[in-house]
């Protein structure tokens, strides 16, 4: 069943003193998410990604074009009960506390009185902000405030969690333990639809992706697939020789920097890069399997147009 | 529905709360307990005429000046902040939104005022060696007064859910100083006739006549103050109050948040 349907999806930001200039923020784009999936909106700065989430929020009016979560429209009001939402860089009450705003939150979300205490710390502990539950939200640091907005966004327990740049401001411990949750509510059956430009994160928990460029998709597609495909590159280094022709020719990226070597060769051929390595008489560092499928699919979708329209 | 108008009333009621607007209630004390000196001098009998004009006076201007700054940022202040994306996505209708804020700030001036009237009296009180029967007429003076603040905190969500909250504040204000002279207004446009009379009639309807409702002189000479007065006021103040939130709604339903 699809979760998330979204049809024809238009946004014409009008801007400017009179409101006469007109932006295009999302030209018309159509993809579905299926229930239980994680799925990730890529794409650079200014791709739309924000303008989806908060279009499915309803936060903002579409120009065009329809979104249904849940099989309802969007602007139903039971599809309220059902989601969770982290926007981009989270502002909250700053005159509350963690706590007081989740229980505020979960009251709001028709959280029964009498659980909202413990939903809000059981949110909060699996946010990691147990400890900082009362300090004010004026004195804490962005990663923790992205936190909150983490636990603001699960503390009803909901069907559906959209999450917009969920890793942003966080340290490398808290990226990981982000990408825990949202595995942890995959585990669960949720359905997870974030935004992100972090590509190594999209690859580690993402079912499929899709790719937003200057409001257009230019893809959607499984994770698994991307990664067999491009599978079967190797990335081998060494020290000594820098010139092995033989190796060069074969390469598909070949890089020397004085004594160190790092080649990209396809996986048939390591052996015999291998063994040419050794025959030169070089020192063999190491050989490592190419990663960042994800980059390349990016990056070819997102290039591909520029370069065409440059030619 | 009601949970969620409770919920949000209450929140809006503690950021009050916090923001220290309360703070107002020492200011206000002060000013009371500066006057009361004063009344050595004047002679018996025009303290208390003294002192009620000069405490009605008080509560008004501080529960409008709270009314409108505080107002005016109920609103543009969440949207500005984006602190109503959060809010927005769960079950909460726009319009509980705006209403949910308004009965906050209500809550807020009800106890604000309701600290005030309590000093109030006491310096009432003092100067006039206890409190006599006639001394009911406050409490209905105090009574117009709060229906002058919803009038002016449903006005000050209006102005700011399409201006600014320096012209909302601006507008709002505006509207309190001509909403006090709509008597006058109407006065002047019964004698001038022509266009400019009936451009200043028009305008005595279109803003709430809040002069009416202000009833410090009468009650100060202990005179009571009519019951039809006080039910007009009310139709009139209910009126303001339902009509300025429906256009609030109205223009935020549709709107897109930055
Ligand atoms: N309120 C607005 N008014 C005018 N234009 C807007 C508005 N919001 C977004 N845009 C424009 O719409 C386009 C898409 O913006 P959006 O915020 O959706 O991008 P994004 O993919 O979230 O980017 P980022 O990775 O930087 O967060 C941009 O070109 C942006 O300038
Ligand atoms: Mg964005």
């Amino acid at each position: 069943m699809a979760v998330i349907e979204i049809q024809n999806l238009r946004k014409t930001y009008k801007t400017g003193f009179w409101r006469k200039t007109e932006k295009e923020g999302l030209k018309g784009i159509s993809f579905e998410v299926r229930e239980g999936e994680v799925f990730g909106c890529l794409g650079p700065n200014g791709a739309g990604k924000t303008t989806t989430l908060k279009i499915l929020m309803g936060l903002i009016f579409p120009s065009g074009g329809t979104a249904r979560i849940l099989g309802m429209d969007i602007h139903d009001p039971r599809v309220k009960q059902q989601i969770g939402f982290l926007p981009e860089q989270p502002y909250l009450y700053d005159y509350l506390t963690p706590l007081e705003l989740l229980e505020y939150y979960a009251g709001l979300s028709g959280v029964p009185a009498r659980e909202r205490r413990k939903r809000s710390e059981a949110a909060l502990a699996r946010a990691g902000m147990s400890e900082a539950a009362n300090m004010p939200m004026r004195k804490c640091s962005k990663g923790m405030l992205q936190r909150v907005g983490i636990a603001q966004a699960i503390v009803h327990d909901p069907k559906v969690v959209f999450l917009d740049e969920p890793m942003s401001g966080l340290d490398p411990i808290g990226r990981r333990e982000v990408r825990e949750l949202i595995q942890s509510l995959h585990d669960e059956g949720k359905t997870v639809f974030f935004s992100t430009h972090i590509l190594t994160d999209a690859e580690a928990i993402c079912d499929r992706v899709a790719v937003l460029d200057r409001g257009e998709l230019k893809g959607v597609d499984v994770v698994a697939d991307l990664l067999s495909k491009a599978r079967g590159k190797v990335e081998i280094t060494w020290q000594g020789q820098p010139k092995i022709e033989s190796i060069r020719a074969m390469s598909l990226d070949y890089h020397a920097t004085g004594e160190s070597v790092r080649a990209v060769v396809k996986e048939a051929d390591t052996d015999r890069v291998v063994d040419a390595v050794r025959q030169a008489g070089a020192r063999l560092v190491s050989v490592t399997p190419v990663h960042g499928a994800l980059e390349e699919y990016f990056l070819a979708k997102v290039d591909a147009p520029k370069k065409e329209a440059e030619e | 529905m009601r949970a969620r108008l409770a919920l949000i009333a209450a929140n809006t009621f503690r950021e009050a709360v916090r923001d220290r607007v309360l703070y107002n209630l020492v200011f206000f004390a002060l000013l009371m307990v500066a006057a009361a000196p004063l009344f050595g001098v004047i002679s018996i009998g025009v303290e208390k005429i003294f002192m009620v004009n000069l405490g009605l006076a008080a509560i008004v201007l501080f529960g409008v000046v709270i009314a409108i700054f505080v107002g005016t940022g109920l609103v543009s202040k969440e949207i500005e902040k984006r602190t109503l994306y959060t809010v927005l996505a769960r079950p909460v209708a726009r319009w509980e939104f705006i209403l949910g804020k308004y009965l906050g700030l209500a809550a807020t001036l009800a106890v604000n005022t309701s600290c005030m009237a309590a000093g109030f009296f006491v310096a009432v009180a003092y100067v006039s060696v206890g409190l006599h029967a006639a001394d009911v007429n406050l409490l209905v003076a105090l009574y117009l007064i709060g229906l002058q603040l919803l009038v002016m905190t449903a006005l000050a969500i209006l102005f700011s859910s399409f201006s600014t909250p320096i012209f909302s504040a601006a507008f709002s204000f505006a509207m309190f100083v001509i909403g006090n002279f709509v008597e006058d207004m109407r006065g002047f446009a019964a004698m001038s006739g022509g266009p400019e009379g009936w451009l200043v009639r028009g305008l005595s309807y279109l803003v709430p006549n809040l002069g009416a409702m202000n009833v410090a002189a009468q009650v100060a000479h202990g005179q009571p103050v009519p019951g039809a007065l006080i039910l007009a006021d009310t139709a009139n103040a209910l009126f303001y109050a339902v009509a300025a939130l429906a256009a609030a709604v109205l223009i935020f339903e549709r709107r897109d948040l930055k």
